[in-house]
């Protein structure tokens, strides 16, 4: 499964070959060293996911790939070409995009409007022409919108549609934030700790969206998730870290039986 | 009896044929989706209905098969249950909120082939119930969502499967006119599962003539015509819906609307404004408690002028100035003129009554600050105090028109409504009448899955809440010796399937059905009263009437309380189990600095426990009134420490309460009522939502409630 080209998974899935590749990444922040020496791939269309407990330096790495942070040392491949330093908005357009651990909605604005804000990548018209709203602004809004409704109804907020975000409870608050990212109609979309916070039929929706996410529009998926149970079932395969180092990567199994990854979340005596 | 003679259209498929024809492009189906509201015309519609019943054919389905429907309100599964008509087979909706467990039993007993599934949800229960259940042997599913990866083999999309019958439409349509062409009226319409408040459920057959015929009676009844909107939201499974949105919107040919999700009906139900309504009491009620919520949230002057004028509406005067006295399907131009009229005349008294009380309210403010709302009542427009009599009432009532009942009835998505019904169980009658009172044409109707709905129904102008009406068009009534009430009908069903026993011992030899519900005719209206279950009505240790539903109905009227359970057949006196309203009662925890943590710690609270105690003393006084039924009034009573739940088998997917289960679930809780103590401690079992079982414990405290002697002359035994 190490090697690129196509593979299918057990459950039917096309996985194709490695989209998003990191080489050798340090990020230090003056004398802190977040993330050491660390090179993991990201294939097209499978669910990895990034595990480590906390401090690991598990949230750096998704503002890496992201364009948050800008690695001392360390290359970033995307798509097969050596990605410049770049600004978080030039990701985005390459097609990134992602979720926040803490909500980061705008609260006034109803649901609806945040998730057109996800849309803004693919909007062209001029700030005059939106004011006045005619010709191109008016056909492209029609046509976000359109987007947008669908994956409203694909993630089954019809019913909060016109709710300001900040009457909202968490639980839907994350799944808002997941629909914005969405209505950017990513190629890799990446999620920190989506499921932080919630009961476990929260849990499980949100589980179900982003597997439904994955096989109904292809999207390749990072995640960092806590839940253990809930990354084993999910993904297909997953980087553990600790202390900033690579620690295990492999399929569910494998990191799961790895000496090394059970002594970083257990701990291990040392005498 | 029914009599023989043959129907000028035998049939659904018949009666879609006819509508082609005369509406062919007036709204047939309309659903929102992505946010817009979606519309098929009568002639788009038949297209849909054809591909897919020839896709059926394709599939192998036979004369005869039973098909099953399960999943929420779409216009793809209602033309799923005409095209199975078309094919000769005949449609089995089922409750789409059932547990595979459930599901399985009607499945199984149905002897399904085919199932037509709305979403992932439903396919993952058929599935499940597939490994026992053998005979399942295609399942079509309309929303694809999630179901890509699905083994394909015995699974079908729905638009692949009207695909296919396209495909074969000049192989496939001559099968499929044979096949239309011989249904008869007597060819089975329906089969409905009744909802099971005892036992299993039943599967009961309706015939063509049983659907079309009381769908015709009934829009005559209320000169329902083309164009009406219903809003169609209530469970498929159940007979009200499918003669509401499939036999009534076939023979008038009105338009079907379907709701975006369940959590959207509000909204839908405003955008829609139907003409028509159905709801079961449980709607109203909650609409109402809703309505009160936001009233108290509200500012002082809303509050203030809403119930004021709510006040005066009530006093009869809604009834006489705010209802329509000729309801036309399409008002002409003097109706027209009227209702600008009776607007208009409302405007200047409005703006008026607004100001006057917003300057006299600021000075309320000045002096009472924080309690201006106990202080401030709203007055009436100044110029009313110059006219006298029914001049006055009549201005008033536009102003309020103006000011409240018309905003109000937007609000709540009744603007346009000509005719409502509600039953199912009784209405409060506070409930009623502040609907009624707003002019609004709600009606009461008494009905049963093996009736095909109508047994009685309320005709305009004699409107009562305690009543449910006059014979409906063709039924016949007679109240036996211990007070059942039976009927025959044309509606009348044909069998139950698979179970000869219970048809006959339902149904006689002469056609009377027997209700299982023990009333009386009104001597003063000549119209129906219901009491009770017949097998409920029992009689107190003293021999005084018992009859359980009539105080538990008098209960939840106050928004507080969202279900009650009383029981004492054979006791000395009646105890109650009382449920919370989480939605009003956490409002009010929220206004008065009370905090809470679970719906179990809100309940025992002891400050709740008081209003609730204030409810039943209240409820107490007015039973006492009623000298037949005054022995039925609450001594003692506890809120429950949970919700009663379908889930835990507490109620029926209809939400009718399961007396006999819960009382062998909390014998301990009743005992504890009667033998004196205090408090109880208990363990009750519940089903989580997935299926999963867990338990609460918690101490319950029981309440004392202070009871009214009976009538005027006997003395209470208290």
């Amino acid at each position: 499964m190490q090697d690129a080209g196509t593979t299918i998974t057990a459950d039917g899935r096309t996985i194709g070959p490695v989209v998003m590749e990191m080489k050798n990444i340090t990020l230090r922040f003056g004398g802190v060293v977040a993330i050491q020496d660390i090179s993991f791939d990201i294939r097209e269309g499978e669910i990895r996911a990034i595990i480590g407990p906390n401090g690991a330096g598990k949230s750096s790495m998704l503002n890496v790939i992201s364009g948050f942070y800008v690695p001392q040392e360390g290359e970033v491949w995307f798509k097969g070409e050596k990605r410049p330093p770049m600004k978080p908005f030039e990701v985005a357009r390459q097609g990134i995009a992602r979720t926040f651990q803490n909500i980061a909605l705008f609260e006034g604005m109803t649901v609806l409007d945040n998730i057109m804000t996800g849309r803004l990548t693919r909007m062209k018209a001029g700030l005059l022409a939106q004011m006045i709203w005619k010709g191109r602004a008016e056909e492209e809004e029609i046509e976000n919108r359109e987007a947008v409704e669908k994956i409203i109804d694909f993630l089954e907020i019809q019913h909060i549609r016109k709710t300001p975000v900040g009457r909202l409870p968490y639980g839907l608050k994350k799944r808002v934030e997941l629909a914005r990212a969405l209505a950017a109609e990513p190629s890799i979309l990446l999620l920190d700790e989506p499921m932080a916070g919630m009961n476990v039929e929260e849990k499980e929706d949100m589980s179900r969206f982003i597997l439904d996410v994955n096989d109904e529009y292809g999207t390749t998926i990072a995640l960092i998730e806590h839940d253990m149970g809930v990354v084993m079932d999910l993904s297909d395969r997953v980087v553990v870290m600790d202390y900033g180092k690579k620690i295990g990567d492999g399929t569910p199994d494998e990191v799961r039986n790895n000496q090394a990854v059970i002594d970083a979340y257990l701990g291990v005596a040392h005498d | 009896m029914a009599d023989d003679a043959p129907l000028p259209y035998p049939s659904i498929p018949a009666l879609l044929k006819r509508n082609v024809e005369r509406f062919g492009n007036r709204p047939a189906y309309r659903e929102k989706e992505f946010g817009i509201w979606q519309c098929w015309t009568w002639a788009e519609a038949a297209e849909e209905i054809d591909a897919l019943a020839m896709g059926l054919l394709a599939l192998g389905i036979e004369r005869g098969d039973h098909v099953a429907i399960i999943g929420r309100n779409r216009p793809g599964l209602y033309w799923a249950m005409v095209a199975a008509q078309k094919c000769g087979a005949v449609p089995v909706p089922l409750y789409q909120d059932a547990v595979a467990a459930e599901m399985e039993y009607v499945l199984d007993h149905a002897g399904a082939r085919f199932v037509i599934c709305g979403d992932q949800e439903q396919v993952d229960k058929v599935i499940e119930v597939q490994e026992r259940v053998h005979h399942i042997e295609q399942v079509i599913y309309y929303d694809k969502r999630g179901l890509r990866k699905y083994d394909h083999t015995h699974l079908n999309w729905y638009r692949d499967v009207q695909a296919e019958g396209r495909a074969g439409h000049a192989r496939l349509a001559p099968e499929l006119a044979r096949r239309e062409a011989e249904l008869t009226e007597k060819s089975p319409c329906v089969m409905l599962y009744t909802s099971g408040t005892t036992g299993k459920p039943k599967g009961v057959v309706l015939s063509n003539r049983n659907i079309i015929e009381s769908s015709r009676a009934s829009c005559e009844f209320d000169m329902l015509t083309e164009r009406e909107d219903i809003l169609a939201y209530l469970p498929m499974a159940w007979v009200g819906d499918f003669i509401f949105s499939v036999g009534q919107a076939m023979w008038a040919g009105f338009c079907v609307n379907c709701p975006e999700s369940a959590d959207t009906m509000m909204t839908d139900l405003r955008e829609i404004g139907p003409t028509y309504f159905f709801a079961p009491p449980r709607v109203f009620e909650s609409q109402l408690t809703n309505v009160m919520i936001r009233m108290e949230d509200a500012g002082d002057l809303k509050y203030a002028l809403f119930h004021h004028f709510m006040d005066f509406a009530r006093g009869g005067m809604g009834e006489k100035y705010g209802m329509p006295k000729r309801r036309l399907a399409r008002p002409d131009l003097k109706r027209r003129l009227k209702n600008i009229w009776k607007y208009t005349v409302g405007v200047g008294f409005a703006m008026e009554a607004l100001l006057e009380n917003a300057i006299r309210l600021g000075f309320y403010k000045l002096r009472y600050g924080k309690n201006t709302r106990a202080h401030f009542k709203a007055s009436d427009p100044l110029g009313l105090y110059l006219y006298r009599g029914w001049v006055r009432d009549y201005f008033k009532y536009r102003t309020g028109q103006v000011l409240i009942y018309g905003p109000l009835k937007d609000t709540l998505g009744f603007s346009r409504i000509r005719v409502g019904y509600t039953a199912g169980e009784a209405i409060g009658p506070e409930i009623f009448d502040f609907y009624r009172s707003l002019g609004i044409n709600l009606k009461q109707l008494y009905g049963q899955t093996e009736a095909s709905v109508f047994i009685t129904q309320q005709p305009d102008g004699e409107v009562y809440s305690d009543t449910v009406g006059v014979p409906s068009p063709g039924v016949e009534l007679r109240i036996a010796e211990n007070g059942e009430v039976f009927y025959r009908s044309p509606g009348v069903f044909e069998e139950y399937y698979k179970n000869p026993e219970s048809t006959a011992s339902t149904k006689d030899a002469e056609g009377w059905v027997a209700t299982g519900d023990a009333g009386f005719i009104d001597r003063q209206t000549g119209h129906l009263r219901i009491i009770d279950r017949a097998k409920d009505v029992g009689k107190l240790a003293n021999g005084m009437l018992f009859a359980p539903k009539f105080v538990e109905n008098k209960l939840k009227f106050f928004p507080d309380i969202l279900e009650a359970v009383v029981f004492g057949a054979g006791r000395e006196y009646c105890v109650a189990f009382i449920n919370i309203d989480l939605n009003a009662v956490g409002n009010w925890a929220e206004r008065n600095n009370v905090a809470y943590a679970s719906y179990q710690e809100l309940s025992q609270h002891p400050q709740v426990r008081e209003i609730i105690r204030g409810h039943v003393e209240a409820v107490n006084a007015s039973v006492a009134e009623d000298e037949m039924l005054g022995g039925c009034q609450v001594r003692r009573f506890l809120v429950l420490h949970k919700e009663l739940d379908a889930d835990d088998g507490e109620m029926t997917r209809t939400r009718k309460v399961r007396r006999r289960i819960i009382e062998e679930k909390y014998h301990d809780l009743i005992e504890a009522l009667y033998d004196g103590r205090t408090e109880v401690t208990t363990e009750t079992e519940v089903t989580y939502e997935d299926g999963r079982k867990g338990s609460i414990r918690a101490t319950v405290a029981i309440m004392d409630a202070a009871v009214k002697p009976v009538g005027a002359t006997r003395a209470a035994a208290e």
